[in-house]
């Protein structure tokens, strides 16, 4: 119910935008993230985008993850 | 898809596996408040890879299945009202009520059209001048924001004939209810992302300092929720209790303040009735006065009679963490997916249908496999992720 994945956002008009989810096309609504921008990825969540996704926080938790990889090839 | 498979990698789940198992040394048992995270922790088997000493419950983080049914009954009682039609996400459509379901109502002749979205239902709305068009509002924080702004956009739209049945219910206070309930004993608390995207992570804070309860706010993908896992038996292995964002991706400390401005501007609090748990004061939304000709109770009579719940079922006693769905009497025997007796069942993001649809050889946590998990080795994991 309370699902949202991350779409990308191809352009905007007014507080709507065309957002790309998955390789399709959909309409959505930015009513509830004014500041989002063509090139973003939002979270959309029922045809709304509920938040505009933080890709620097994304790779750095991707990066901690590769690090506790590595270090568990080390111990074994 | 970005930002999806990435959290899916087994590789980097390995490694997280093993650092958990590393650092759990204390017996704990925490729990998934959200339905969509009980779904990610059986379709992955991530309860069958984490150390024996770790238990997890499932919670009352479902919509669907905390609706009362007494509110089903209004929504299924303005269903039959002529020249209505019901705009509704799917999971409603096969809940029992007392004594139908809007599925029922609709093969009766009922108008109940399953939405995408609130925009569907408003557009309906504007296609069908001459009908009342009602949308039920179930959902929790990250919901509610969206049916403000379709009322919202009714009004500056003029559309005239677009009403809200508002369900919603909050997600902090409830946990409040059951931690003071003392039935169930909690170390730990995943909390739903999704709903922190909108209200942040600091409305989870007096969890911590209150109970003495770590939380971290997860994602939805394995690699999340292990990470989630690893901040929470790190908190307890420090002796610590905080409110942590393991999710930083989705969801940052102050939430989405336009979100919540639209809320607080459309509705205010009220209580709500939840299955299993009954009235609790300031855990529910309704219209606010200046938006209450959008507010069906308001513009419909109803009258759905007495309530009654379905003999056998203890969804209650699920939702509440009191008891799993292998307690009970009726599940796989006569409550399934394709016949279900109570909510728990029919949402896809229920925890019976999770058992159905995920438990088999990996188990709930009551079952053979699983009372072993604990042995399993975590390499094994890498085959069931893929």
């Amino acid at each position: 119910m309370c699902l949202a994945i991350p779409a990308l956002i191809k352009s905007i008009d007014g507080k709507e935008a065309d957002a790309e989810i998955g390789g399709v096309t959909r309409r959505i609504s930015l009513w509830l993230t004014p500041e989002a921008k063509v090139g973003d990825y939002v979270l959309i969540h029922t045809g709304y985008a509920i938040n505009v996704l933080d890709k620097e926080e994304a790779e750095e938790t991707l990066k901690l993850f590769e690090e506790i990889a590595a270090f568990d090839e080390v111990e074994g | 898809m970005k930002y999806i498979s990435e959290f899916r990698c087994s590789e980097l789940a390995e490694g997280l596996i093993h650092q958990i198992h590393r650092k759990s040394k204390t017996p704990v048992r925490f729990m998934e408040f959200c339905g969509g995270h009980t779904v990610t922790i059986f379709k992955y088997g991530i309860r069958q890879v984490l150390p024996k000493a770790i238990e997890m419950v499932s919670g009352p983080g479902c919509p669907v299945c905390v609706t009362a049914n007494a509110d089903l009954d209004k929504a299924i009682a303005l269903a039959q009202i002529p020249d209505v039609i019901i705009t509704t996400f799917g999971d409603m459509l096969k809940v029992p009520g007392s004594r139908s379901s809007l599925q029922k109502a609709k093969a009766d002749g009922a108008d109940v059209r399953m939405v995408y979205s609130t925009m569907d239902a408003l557009e309906i709305a504007e296609d069908n001048p001459t009908k009342s068009v009602v949308f039920l509002g179930i959902g929790f924080e990250t919901t509610a924001p969206t049916i403000a702004v379709s009322v919202l956009q009714a009004e500056d739209k003029g559309i005239k004939n677009y009403y809200v049945l508002s369900m919603h219910k909050l997600c902090p206070p409830i946990i409040r209810a059951i931690l003071d309930s003392g039935e169930v004993k909690l170390d730990g608390l995943i909390c739903p992302g999704h709903v922190s995207a909108i209200i942040g992570s600091h409305p989870w804070e007096f969890i911590s300092q209150d109970y003495n309860i770590p939380c971290v706010v997860s994602g939805f993908e394995p690699l999340d929720i292990l990470q989630c896992v690893d901040m929470l038996v790190t908190q307890i292995e420090n002796s610590e209790s905080k409110v942590e964002i393991a999710y930083k991706r989705g969801v940052r400390p102050e939430g989405n303040q336009q979100a919540l401005k639209l809320m607080d501007e459309v509705f205010e609090l009220c209580p709500a009735q939840w299955r299993g748990i009954g009235e609790v004061a300031a855990t529910g939304l309704k219209l606010r006065k200046q938006y209450q000709r959008f507010d069906a109770e308001v513009a419909f009579e109803i009258e759905p009679g007495p309530a009654c719940e379905p003999k056998g079922c203890i969804c209650g006693e699920v939702l509440r963490g009191v008891k799993t769905p292998l307690d009970c009497q009726l599940f796989r025997k006569v409550c399934t997916p394709q016949s279900p007796v109570g909510p728990c069942m029919v949402s896809s993001e229920g925890s019976c249908s999770a058992h159905y649809l995920y438990g088999g050889d990996f188990g709930g946590q009551n079952s053979a496999r699983s009372r072993q998990r604990g042995k399993a080795s975590p390499r094994a994991y890498k085959t069931k992720l893929c």
